[in-house]
């Protein structure tokens, strides 16, 4: 049965790398994903916040957003995001969320308006590896007959994160350390032509790097060569992006939950909150200005057992007020971390709260994100 | 001569008289990665073979560990409880979670020795 499922899984680029690192390979988004190396979650996650980690992330969807001519791109994009992408100077990029006509969220994805003249009618997509097919064929059959997206399959996308990552990769790219945090451009280095952005899903500073498929290993063992780098897998990205306060598409936020309950708010800019035109506009618009029922928080459960996703949460009456959607034991922090949905009357911090786990009450507060202090490079 | 037997949920169990001490075999602790929590039973509690009867955490994910025995719970090893990742580094030795009186030494004869758990899994791989 598992040799029928291995068969049908998809490899990125750097799957053969990945194997020859020892890694473990789990499906992820039908792809074959390295979940850890040798060194294991723990180490690879201090490793990332102390020095620099490497991510294969090719599984996720790359695209670039061509308009028709006589169309505004930012303008027709914005139809399906409550994201500012007109106010996106060239080389700029944002966080934002493709959504559906209730306002539920169909993605999170990054925005990007590319740096020179001749290419302001295009914005370069990044999206989800789990949901690209469904997006693709979402923003193709709303542009329709104003833009063409094309998916950049030959392309694979690695992620340098870390206190040290600007160092390491400028010893390659030595132009990257003008890019400032949310702004990508591309670069050509040698023969290949890459596409760098400062950011990253880690609450690190960092970069995003996608290269020509046939290129990713040699860049990826370029990178590794550096003494700070290390090859960081899935599981040790969950933990880090958890610590940041960020959200896991399937998880945290999905097509039920708006971004104004996934406290995602501040992705939504004040033009945009006041003039609308985005999909479930009218709804959004009434969650803020009426409070949503429910909020996304962050969550310290009191000793060392972590509450894992579905994890029920109740007030300190133990009424049943909402659940857990991500969980885990910070490595950082050295104690469990999650996130989760409460009822607006407990989203407040320091509210105490209990979350079921095995059937027992487990005292926790309510606390802000992200978990760690952020290190952007502003 | 103290005798190890292992479950096929890689427990193992090493008998010393009535009494066998219990933990995660080394293959189980290399699967789950860091261990960083542990809930152990009470002292006192009765279990049958099969049962729910701790729980290990790695950062990824719980565990349920299963008792590979009926019996009465005699003790916990609750050094576990701060320094949980003394199981990925002596699973089968230090690493172990609880001791049991066993009330059916029968039992023992449905679990692997040493070398028929190496069989079993390397048959896993």
């Amino acid at each position: 049965m598992t040799e029928t499922t291995d068969a049908v899984l998809r490899k990125t680029p750097l799957y053969a790398l990945h194997v020859a690192l020892g890694a473990k390979m789990v499906p992820f988004a039908n792809y074959s994903m390295p979940v850890n190396y040798p060194a294991g979650i723990l180490k690879e996650h201090l490793h990332t916040r102390e020095k620099a980690g490497l991510f294969d992330v090719s599984h996720m969807g790359q695209a670039m957003l061509t308009a028709l001519p006589g169309i505004d791109i930012a303008a027709a994009f914005e139809a399906l995001v409550p994201g500012a992408i007109s106010e996106l100077k060239p080389g700029q990029m944002r966080y934002t969320t493709l959504l559906n006509a209730q306002g539920g969220i169909l993605d999170d994805l990054m925005v990007t308006r590319p740096v020179r003249p001749e290419h302001q009618h295009q914005l370069f997509l990044v999206v989800n590896a789990g949901r690209k097919q469904e997006d693709f064929a979402h923003i193709e059959a709303a542009l329709d007959g104003k833009a063409t997206l094309a998916r950049m399959e030959d392309r694979a996308l690695l992620a340098l994160q870390g206190p040290t990552a600007a160092k390491v990769l400028a010893r390659l790219v030595p132009e990257v350390v003008e890019l400032s945090f949310m702004h990508g451009r591309r670069f050509r280095a040698g023969t290949d032509e890459l596409i760098i952005s400062r950011c990253g899903y880690t609450g690190e500073d960092g970069f995003e790097i996608s290269v020509p498929a046939n290129a990713a290993e040699s860049w990826a063992q370029r990178l590794l060569a550096e003494p700070e780098a290390a090859p960081i897998g899935l599981g040790a990205r969950d933990s880090l992006r958890l610590e940041a306060g960020l959200c896991l598409y399937g998880h945290d936020i999905d097509e039920t939950t708006t971004p104004v309950e996934a406290n995602l708010l501040w992705s939504i800019s004040k033009r945009r909150r006041e003039a609308g035109g985005f999909p479930g506009s009218t709804i959004i618009q009434a969650q803020i200005k009426d409070g949503p029922k429910r909020l996304r928080v962050g969550i310290r459960p009191e000793g060392r057992a972590p509450a894992r996703e579905g994890t029920i949460i109740l007030d300190a009456n133990n009424a049943e007020i909402g659940h857990v959607t991500s969980g885990t034991f910070s490595p950082t922090l050295n104690a469990p971390i999650a996130m989760g949905y409460v009822a607006a009357s407990h989203a407040a911090d320091g509210s105490p709260i209990n979350l079921m786990v095995r059937g027992k009450p487990l005292a926790a507060h309510v606390v802000p994100m992200p978990f760690i202090p952020k290190r952007f490079h502003r | 001569m103290t005798k190890i037997f292992y479950t096929k949920d890689h427990e193992w169990i090493r008998l010393d008289g009535d009494i066998g001490a219990v933990g995660i075999s080394n293959y189980a602790q290399e699967q789950l990665g860091d261990i960083v929590f542990v809930e152990l039973p009470q002292p006192g509690t009765k279990t049958a073979q099969g049962d729910e009867i701790a729980v290990v955490e790695s950062v990824k994910a719980a565990s349920e560990i299963y008792a590979p025995v009926t019996g009465e719970i005699t003790e916990a090893n609750s050094a576990l409880e701060d320094a949980p990742a003394t199981v990925n580094e002596a699973a089968e030795s230090d690493g172990w979670f609880f001791k049991i009186r066993l009330t059916n030494k029968a039992e023992l004869d449905g679990l692997m020795d040493a070398g028929a758990y190496q069989s079993f899994i390397e048959g896993l791989a």
